[in-house]
């Protein structure tokens, strides 16, 4: 299998496009229907659990999962395990987006090279990072090395396409034009190659983002001593289902933030997308 | 400065995925005097736009040589100005920025830069739009801005692959006058791929008809109307009569 044979686009975005204009009734109701759907899956939680269906240990009370949260924010708990899957978290992303944006640019560039380490590459992709990550364990042993090799594995596959995409894309009429003015490699680089790609390698980082979550989180579930996964696994085996659920929102709320960073990034760096249409 | 085309027995022919090799254009030889406009006729597929990349540098030739003044052409070089149908212009950079694009290439101070744009600008139509982003422009703005960038490298050689080929008819016509003023005041050597006879009637010194592919040279007509030419002049006899010969040129190939 080819790298090329693979769908052009492999990112999707994880917000629904809303159909048609935004209008300003639109634009107020489009913020207000997900805090609207958010209180609605609340008010289900409140009902299921006030209805008594399920026992406490099941399905806590919302009113129960804020009282441990205040009670692990308060003594510093959520705090230690959050910033030590952060810091995997961060650390898995760089790693991983920068080695898949250099072999990307290699392998953009050399047929050879996309010959000889697509199927390396693609096999890596097809089996389950949960399926090898005991072996990372193994080799790299269970602190914060090892969860920086799963997310950045998780990572680089998604950001290698798109880096390859996004170079291949680069119009050669433009290559011609920059080769017609004498331009040298680098100059290519820095004033077609990067900017052209820029909006195709910005899509892979944000599916990085919530990729290197996963990432960090699978490192801790196989072995860990600390970060969220780690208190995922710890606060299940004692039955303490609040605290999973504390966990696992703040993974959910750490995604979100750094998706909408990438995404914040995003609109930056293509402002001249929205000027020029 | 303007500088003399020669393509010398120059041919050019593709490799098929199957090892074939399928003749693309030529041989053709011919002279493109320093400071005339040429202008290149022929059915599609005849390999002119081969010829176009062969004398930039962008492609070697199978057979012969492209020299410019006397020196054989083997890499693009900064005395040769392209332009192609497309306009091509990077959508990140304002119409400015785009402007700038040969200069910054070649390592031109950046105010020096400016006002060399800025300088353009007006002749080009696009006084009030140098802030604005190439998806912002009509397609017949876009193209005056890639015009606008080949001239700011004072190009001694033009070569215009169908520039105005997308564009409608009238804005066809006011962009080709534009271009022939700054022709007439600067008289770089152009060589120019057209579709249009009326085009080349009107701007050229000699028009090129190129027989189909591989293409050689099937007609050579000399444009003999005075200069400076304007749009009134088509209507005239003289006019009426060398564009007939171009038409019953390319009707024979």
């Amino acid at each position: 299998m080819q790298l090329n044979a693979l769908p052009k686009s492999p990112t999707r975005p994880l917000t629904l496009p809303l159909a048609g204009r935004p209008h300003p009734f639109r634009r107020f109701s489009r913020r207000l229907i997900p805090l609207l759907s958010l209180g609605l899956l609340l008010l289900g939680w409140q009902v299921v659990t006030m209805l008594e269906l399920y026992p406490a240990f099941i399905i806590p009370s919302p009113a129960a999962v804020l009282e441990k949260a205040i009670e692990v924010t308060g003594d510093g708990r959520l705090w230690l395990h959050a910033s030590t899957t952060l810091a995997a978290v961060l650390s898995g992303l760089a790693v991983g987006v920068l080695a898949a944006l250099a072999l990307g640019y290699a392998i953009a560039k050399s047929v050879l090279l996309e010959t000889v380490l697509s199927p390396v590459i693609v096999a890596l992709q097809s089996t389950p990072v949960v399926a090898y990550a005991p072996l990372l364990i193994i080799w790299f042993g269970s602190g914060l090395t090892s969860k920086i090799v799963t997310g950045a594995l998780i990572v680089f596959f998604p950001m290698l396409i798109n880096t390859v995409v996004g170079i291949r894309g680069v119009p050669s009429d433009l290559r011609d034009l920059l080769r017609s003015m004498e331009a040298t490699r680098w100059q290519t680089f820095v004033k077609l190659e990067v900017p052209a790609a820029m909006p195709v390698l910005l899509s892979g980082l944000k599916i990085s983002a919530t990729l290197a979550v996963i990432g960090a989180v699978v490192g801790e579930f196989v072995s860990a001593n600390a970060g969220l996964g780690f208190l995922i696994n710890l606060a299940r085996s004692q039955y303490d289902t609040p605290l999973v659920i504390v966990a696992v929102l703040t993974l959910t709320v750490m995604a979100r933030l750094l998706y909408g960073t990438a995404t914040w990034f995003e609109r930056r760096a293509l402002a001249w997308r929205a000027r020029g249409r | 400065m303007s500088a003399r085309i020669t393509a010398s027995e120059l041919a050019a022919a593709y490799q098929t995925p199957d090892g074939d090799t399928l003749p693309a254009l030529g041989p053709v030889s011919f002279h493109v005097e320093a400071g005339s406009f040429v202008c290149l006729l022929g059915p599609s597929g005849c390999g002119k736009s081969t010829l176009i990349r062969l004398l930039a540098g962008l492609q070697r030739p199978s057979r012969g040589q492209a020299l410019l003044d006397n020196h054989v052409i083997m890499q693009p070089s900064r005395r040769v100005g392209l332009m192609f149908q497309d306009a091509n212009l990077m959508p990140w950079r304002t119409v400015l920025d785009n402007l700038t694009l040969p200069l910054e290439v070649a390592g031109v101070p950046k105010d020096e830069r400016l006002a060399a744009a800025r300088a353009l600008l007006p002749a080009l139509g696009l006084a009030d739009f140098e802030a604005a982003y190439p998806g912002a422009l009509s397609g017949g703005m876009a193209q005056r801005v890639a015009l606008g960038r080949v001239l700011i490298q004072k190009p001694d050689a033009l070569l215009l692959d169908e520039p105005f080929g997308a564009l409608d008819a009238m804005t066809r016509e006011r962009i080709s006058l534009d271009l022939m003023d700054m022709w007439e005041r600067q008289r770089q050597t152009v060589l120019m791929v057209t579709h249009d006879i009326h085009e080349a009637a009107l701007l050229a010194d000699r028009v090129l008809v190129f027989s189909r592919r591989p293409g050689r040279i099937a007609a050579d007509i000399r444009v003999t109307l005075p200069r400076p030419r304007r749009l009134e002049d088509t209507y005239g006899a003289a006019f009426g009569q060398i564009a007939g010969q171009v038409r019953a040129a390319i009707s024979r190939t």
